[in-house]
C-alpha cells in the first residue's frame, strides 16, 4: 500500500517558499489527495485538464492518492485533500469522517461536494418509493434519504462551487495552499465578473432570463460571455436575493414550472436555492387553488 | 475660443485619419451585438451609423433610427471609465531569484500603449472624466497609472440630440451639452465639440474649438469656418435633447434629503428588490472604488498585485477583521445613493453623479435613482408630497 508514485520524469522537485529541503523528495512535498464520492468524476477530470499546470503541480504536491489518475495509494495523513461529490449512503459518512481525520486542509470541489449535486433532486422525492420502482431487490441498497453537501458533515476549509469547477480557481487554491496565504476565491455575483469583462447585460439588452445577479462568481461569466444567461451552476451568491429574481423571472415571461426547474439544478439543494423554488411552487399551487376556487364560485 | 467651423459628415473619416496620423488610439462609440460600447474607432464606418438606441429601467435596445446620423444615440453601455481606468490592471510584477540568495525583486507597472483619443464622448461622461480628475489625479496621493493614460487625451466630445428615457442630465447640469471647461480646473472640457445636424440634405457637424490642438486638427483637416449662427443651431439642438428629458433630480435638495434619510423605512424597500448584483456601480462612470488583489503561480516565485474594480454593493467590500461592515443590503444600497448624492459632494466638492442613467438602465431589477431619490425626499418632508392621483 505505500509505493510512491513518482511523477513521470520529475527528478530534482522544486523548492518551496516554506522551507522544503533543495533536494525534497517525494516523501518531503506536500501529500495531495483527491476523493470522490456521488459525483459524475467531472470536477476531478478538471484537475486533470489544467494541462499546462499539471507538470507544475506534481512537481510541487506529491499526488497521493487520485484513483481518477493513477492506481498507486500511498497512505496519509494527506496535507492538502480535494473532496468531490456529494454524501448519500451511510457508507460516506463513515469514510468523510475519516478523511478529515486524515486530512490537513480540506477542500471540497464542485456542486455536488459544496450542495449536494444534481443528485439532491432526491430530497424532495420518496426514496422509498422510487428504491422499489428501480430495483429488483432494494432491500440490498442502502442509501440516506438526501443528498448533502460534504460540509454538512464534517468542517471544510475551502469551497469551489460549479458544475464543474473553474479550471483557475483549482489552480488557485493549489497555489495558495502551497504559498501558505488564503485563495482567493469570490463569493458576489457573477455579473461584477460578466461586467469586469465587458460583456453586455444579456437580460437588460436581449431579455434572456440570466441567473448572474443571485448566483456566485467563479466561472468568469462564462456563459453570458457567449450571450445566454446565466444557468446558476455556481450556486447562490452571499447576499443572493432570489425573491427579487424570481420577479424578474416572471416579468420575462418564465413559467412558474421554469423558474422551478432553474433553481433546481445543479444547487439544487443549496438553501437560497432550495428556497426559492419551493416559495415558486407553494405561489403556483396557491395561484390554482384560487383559480379553481375562482372558478367554482363562478359556475 | 470663439471659433465655430463646420465639418460635413463625410469629413468624419479625415478627423479619424488626422488623429490616428498623430498617434492617438481613436476610442469610441461602436455597434458590438446587442449594444452600442465603447471601443477602437479605425475609419467613420467602425461607428453605428443609423443607429439609436431605447433606454429605460432594466431595458436596452438598439434601433435602426431611419437616418444616417452618426450620433443619433444615448450613453453607451460602458462609458470611457475603463479607457483611463481599467477594470483590472497590474501594479507591480515580483519575482523570486533562485540564482541571487532567494532574492525577491519588486517592478512597478508602468501603462504603455497609444495617447488617447475620445471620440463621441457624451456630457454626461465627459464630466465624470472630470469628476475622475478631481478624485483620482487632483488630490494629495495621484493615482500615476491614471494620470499616465489621461495626460495627453484628445477629446472630441458629441452633444446629444436624441437621449434616451433613462437620462437626466440636465437636471443634475451635466448636460446635454457640455460646459466649455471644467468648473474645478478651469481648463477646456474638450479639444473639439460636435453637435450632428441632419437636413433634408445636408448632414453636417457644428464644431467648436476648445483648444489650440483642436484648432490645429481643425484647420489641417480644412474644417469650413462657421458663423455664429452655427453655435445657435447646435445649442438649439442640446435645447431640444434636455426639452424632452423625462427623468431628474431635484439637486437643490438632494445633499440633504439624503443626510435626512439615515433611519428612512425606505431603505427596507428598496432592498427587497435589490439583487445586490453590484451592476449599478460597475457601469457608473463615476464609480472609482477598487480592490486590491495578489496573485502568485504554484511555485510562489512570481506574483504580481492586481488592481481590480469593486462595488459597495459586494459583502466583502466591507469585509474588516472577522465580518462585514455591512451586511445587509439596506446598508450597502444606503451607502451607494448617500454617496453619490451627497457625501461625495462633502468628499469632494460635487455631486456623485452625472444624469448618465447606466444605473437604471443596467439594473437587472430595474431599480431608478431618480425614483429613489423622488421617494425619499417626500418621506424625508424635504419635497413636496406627491400629487394626489
Ligand atoms: S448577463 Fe447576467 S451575469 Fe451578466 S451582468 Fe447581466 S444579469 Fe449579471
Ligand atoms: S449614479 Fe447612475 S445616473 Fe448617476 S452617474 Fe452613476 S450610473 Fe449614471
Ligand atoms: S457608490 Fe460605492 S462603489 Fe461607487 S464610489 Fe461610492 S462607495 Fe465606491
Ligand atoms: S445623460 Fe445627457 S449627455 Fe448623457 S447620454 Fe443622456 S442626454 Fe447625452
Ligand atoms: S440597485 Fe440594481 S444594479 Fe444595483 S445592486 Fe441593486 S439590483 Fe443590482
Amino acid at each position: 500500500m505505500s509505493i510512491a508514485t513518482e511523477p513521470h520524469g520529475v527528478t530534482e522537485p522544486h523548492a518551496h517558499s516554506h522551507g522544503h529541503d533543495d533536494a525534497a523528495s517525494a516523501s518531503s512535498r506536500p501529500k495531495l489527495a483527491v476523493w470522490k464520492f456521488a459525483s459524475c468524476d467531472g470536477c476531478q477530470l478538471s484537475l486533470l485538464n489544467c494541462e499546462d499546470e499539471l507538470l507544475s503541480i506534481a512537481e510541487a504536491v506529491h499526488i497521493a492518492y487520485f484513483p481518477e489518475a493513477t492506481r498507486a495509494v500511498v497512505e496519509g495523513p494527506y496535507e492538502l485533500s480535494l473532496v468531490e461529490g456529494s454524501i448519500t449512503t451511510p457508507d460516506d459518512v463513515r469514510r468523510i469522517h475519516e478523511i478529515r481525520a486524515q486530512s490537513g486542509v480540506l477542500a471540497t470541489i464542485g456542486a455536488c461536494a459544496t450542495a449536494g449535486g444534481i443528485q439532491a433532486l432526491r430530497n424532495w422525492a420518496d426514496v422509498d418509493q422510487y428504491r422499489s420502482v428501480v430495483y429488483a431487490h432494494p432491500e440490498y441498497l442502502k442509501t440516506l434519504d438526501t443528498s448533502t453537501p460534504i460540509a454538512s458533515h464534517v468542517d471544510v476549509d475551502y469551497e469551489l462551487r460549479g458544475c464543474p469547477v473553474d479550471k483557475k480557481q483549482l489552480i488557485e487554491v493549489l497555489a495558495a495552499f502551497l504559498n501558505g496565504r488564503k485563495p482567493r476565491i469570490p463569493t458576489y455575483s457573477v455579473c461584477v465578473e460578466c461586467k469586469l469583462k465587458g460583456n453586455v447585460c444579456v437580460p437588460v439588452a436581449t431579455g434572456q432570463p440570466c441567473l448572474g445577479p443571485v448566483t456566485q462568481a467563479g466561472c468568469g461569466a462564462l456563459c453570458p460571455s457567449y450571450g445566454r444567461g446565466c444557468y446558476g451552476c455556481f450556486g447562490p451568491q452571499d447576499s443572493a436575493n432570489t425573491e427579487s429574481l424570481t420577479r424578474q423571472l416572471v416579468e420575462l415571461g418564465m413559467p412558474s414550472d421554469d423558474i422551478v426547474r432553474v433553481y433546481r439544478t445543479f444547487n439544487a439543494g443549496a438553501p437560497a436555492f432550495a428556497a426559492a423554488s419551493d416559495a415558486v411552487e407553494a405561489d403556483a399551487v396557491e395561484a390554482a387553488a384560487s383559480r379553481a376556487a375562482e372558478q367554482g364560485g363562478a359556475s | 475660443m470663439d471659433d465655430i467651423r463646420i465639418l460635413q459628415a463625410s469629413g468624419l473619416d479625415a478627423l479619424i485619419e488626422e488623429l490616428r496620423s498623430r498617434g492617438f488610439r481613436v476610442v469610441g462609440p461602436t455597434l458590438r451585438g446587442d449594444a452600442i460600447v465603447t471601443g477602437e474607432i479605425r475609419a467613420a464606418s467602425d461607428l453605428p451609423r443609423g443607429k439609436g438606441d431605447s433606454q429605460d429601467a432594466k431595458t436596452y435596445r438598439v434601433r435602426s433610427r431611419g437616418d444616417d446620423a452618426y450620433f443619433g444615440f444615448a450613453a453607451p453601455a460602458q462609458s470611457s471609465k475603463p479607457v483611463f481606468f481599467p477594470a483590472e490592471e497590474v501594479v507591480w510584477r515580483g519575482h523570486r531569484d533562485h540564482d541571487d540568495d532567494g532574492h525577491f525583486t519588486v517592478e512597478r507597472d508602468t501603462p504603455d500603449g497609444a495617447p488617447i483619443a475620445l471620440l463621441g464622448v457624451r456630457s454626461c461622461d465627459l464630466r465624470a472624466v472630470q469628476i475622475h480628475d478631481r478624485v483620482l489625479a487632483g488630490r494629495s496621493h495621484v493615482d500615476a497609472h491614471y494620470v499616465g493614460r489621461r495626460d495627453g487625451a484628445f477629446v472630441v466630445a458629441v452633444a446629444c440630440s436624441d437621449p434616451a428615457a433613462s437620462c437626466f442630465c440636465a437636471s443634475m447640469g451635466t448636460g446635454p451639452r457640455p460646459a466649455t471647461t471644467d468648473p474645478e480646473t478651469g481648463a477646456s472640457s474638450y479639444d473639439l465639440l460636435l453637435t450632428e445636424i441632419l437636413g433634408e440634405d445636408d448632414h453636417h457637424f457644428v464644431m467648436e474649438i476648445g483648444t489650440d490642438a483642436g484648432r490645429e486638427v481643425a484647420d489641417e483637416i480644412g474644417a469650413s469656418m462657421g458663423h455664429p449662427a452655427d453655435r445657435d443651431d447646435a445649442v438649439a439642438v442640446t435645447d431640444a435633447a434636455a426639452a424632452r428629458q423625462t427623468r431628474a433630480i431635484d439637486t437643490t435638495i438632494v445633499h440633504d434629503v439624503l443626510r435626512a434619510s439615515a433611519e428612512s423605512p425606505r431603505w427596507e424597500d428598496v432592498a427587497s428588490r435589490c439583487l445586490a448584483c453590484t451592476n449599478c456601480t460597475l457601469v457608473c462612470p463615476t464609480c472609482f472604488c477598487t480592490t486590491v488583489q495578489d496573485v502568485s503561480d504554484l511555485t510562489g516565485d512570481s506574483a504580481e498585485r492586481h488592481r481590480v474594480w469593486d462595488s459597495c454593493f459586494s459583502e466583502s467590500f466591507s469585509y474588516i477583521h472577522g465580518g462585514p461592515t455591512r451586511e445587509s443590503t439596506k446598508a450597502r444600497y444606503r451607502q451607494w445613493i448617500t454617496h453619490k448624492l451627497s457625501s461625495w459632494e462633502d468628499q469632494f466638492g460635487m455631486l456623485g453623479c452625472v444624469g448618465c442613467g447606466r444605473c437604471i438602465t443596467w439594473c437587472p431589477a430595474g431599480i431608478d435613482i431618480t425614483e429613489e431619490a423622488a421617494a425619499l425626499g417626500r418621506m424625508s418632508g424635504l419635497a413636496a408630497p406627491a400629487p394626489a392621483t
